[in-house]
């Protein structure tokens, strides 16, 4: 952290944690209203997943249709400087405390900061799958082995299994592939693919082979993986005896979904709701992203595990909503909200957010435990 | 530093100067500013530990900082969090047994 980032302003009036898509617009939309805000996150850079994304989104406009994920962090990241938006990175909230600091910790400080809000965009993390050996390095996160690769430039093996055909299985792998990595396949346990169609239809035209109703059981090797087995799943997912195969690889990536990170909001005594179509234990929120404490608002992944396109729109809202809650409507937060939610009902529309306007149905209906 | 890409049809990867650094006795070369594991997988190792209980190898698992998989002892302090840490010249890095006592060996300076 440089002197420049320690001078931090008093009297913040929003404090953002998470500098992934979600935070950065969130961020950039309660900027842009006349509120001074504060970033903090815990990478050397700004711009979270999005970083590591070589593939071009889709989608209108709007939602940077046609451009690659990590130029569109590049884009918020110019943003967050034009508008003289304090970003403190390498800094992590380590916690939340009883009079709403947060306890920021960096290299060498450990310092406390007070904004009127905070926005919450902490993201998510992968979920582990248990087999046999499965904590044999070699078994990663898929994101962890987009992150040394693309971000790092670092070949991550020669083979690779993917377990999981959600989007982020389906697109590691083309990344693999353009990468100069070998797959060897794709396992999925349903009966198809869990992504989106432009996706699988890339990996389709690649070659790789993808197995459906089928799981891993095992990791093989010494220190390292140099091999997986795989077997068919019955109608209850249970693994048929006989079916098994060894496949050869030196990767095994985990592509099986993703969990809120809310460890750090649960201190702040947020309503915790568990939703399983929206990730699991997320935090209870209403369409202004607003959860159960005034002062705290919610989006991204941590709020609803979903897309970065979607990440992008709450965060929007949260930003202008934030910045309403401590100066009132006016004429330019009142459109960025209603645009926000008019492109995110866009979206919602497709049928594969049908789970994820359920899981919302359910959020709004649930009462406190 | 055959463990890197060197052409790749859509990224371009900016990277600091090339620097020496220690792994348990070997002398290894990578880049400056790099997470430490990024550099230790380019060099082509990946046991970064051993789990404290019944001594299994362990690597990295999420490379983002969240998931604890990597800890390693560097110039002595132990449990850094190698896929966050960036690489300096002349690091010395070992593998950690089990967690590692931390109070014995380092403190945190200048907190408030």
């Amino acid at each position: 952290m440089t002197d420049a980032q320690c001078q931090i302003p008093n009297n913040i009036d929003i404090c953002v944690i998470g500098g992934g898509p979600a935070g950065l617009e969130a961020a950039i939309a309660a900027r842009q209203l006349g509120a001074s805000v504060v970033i903090v996150d815990d990478n050397p850079r700004l711009g979270g997943q999005l970083i590591k994304q070589t593939h071009k989104f889709f989608g209108s406009k709007a939602h940077y249709c046609g451009v690659r994920g990590f130029n569109i962090a590049e884009i918020l990241t110019a943003a967050v400087d034009k508008l003289n938006i304090h970003a403190l990175t390498s800094a992590t909230v380590v916690g939340y405390y009883d009079n709403d600091d947060l306890g920021i910790l960096t290299e060498d400080r450990l310092f406390s900061l007070k904004a009127k809000r905070y926005i919450f965009a902490t993201g998510a993390s992968e979920h582990m799958l248990a087999f046999e050996n499965a904590d044999l390095p070699g078994v990663y996160g898929a994101g962890a082995v987009q992150t040394i690769m693309n971000e790092y430039g670092v070949v991550p093996g020669k083979k690779a299994l993917v377990i999981g055909s959600g989007n982020i299985g389906l697109i590691v792998p083309y990344q693999l592939l353009q990468a100069g990595v070998e797959v060897a396949a794709i396992v999925e346990i349903l009966d198809k693919v869990g992504g989106y169609y432009v996706h699988s239809a890339k990996i389709k035209r690649a070659g790789v082979p993808l197995f459906l109703k089928h799981t891993i059981i095992e990791a093989k090797g010494s220190d390292c993986v140099e091999a997986a087995v795989i077997t068919k799943v019955g109608e209850n997912f249970e693994c048929l005896l006989g079916t098994e195969q060894t496949i050869e690889c030196d990767m095994i990536l985990i592509a099986i979904g993703l969990s809120p990170l809310g460890e750090l909001l649960y201190q702040t005594g947020c309503r915790i709701d568990y939703i399983p179509e929206l990730g699991g234990h997320v935090p209870y929120h209403d369409d202004n992203m607003l959860t159960s404490k005034f002062h705290i608002f919610v989006c991204g992944d941590l709020a609803c595990i979903e897309e970065a396109s979607t990440a992008m729109l709450e965060g929007k809202i949260a930003g202008a909503k934030a910045y309403e809650s401590l100066y009132g409507e006016n004429k330019k937060s009142k459109e960025i909200v209603a645009q926000a939610k008019e492109e995110l009902n866009i979206i919602r529309s497709s049928p594969f957010e049908e789970r994820i306007l359920f899981g919302r149905t359910k959020l709004k209906t649930s009462t406190t435990k | 530093m055959s463990g890197y890409l060197i052409e790749h049809p859509i990224l371009e990867f900016k990277r600091g100067r090339k620097v020496t650094f220690f792994f348990e006795e070997q002398k290894l070369e990578g880049f400056e500013g790099q997470p430490i594991a990024a550099a230790l997988h380019a060099a082509g190792i990946r046991v970064l530990r051993y789990s404290d209980k019944y001594n299994r190898p362990r690597g990295f698992f999420c490379a983002v900082g969240k998931c604890s998989s990597c800890l390693m002892e560097v110039d002595g302090k132990p449990n850094v969090m190698v896929c966050m840490e960036p690489l300096q010249a002349g690091m010395k890095v070992r593998r950690q047994k089990g967690k590692e006592d931390h109070n014995d060996r380092c403190s945190m300076s200048n907190t408030k």
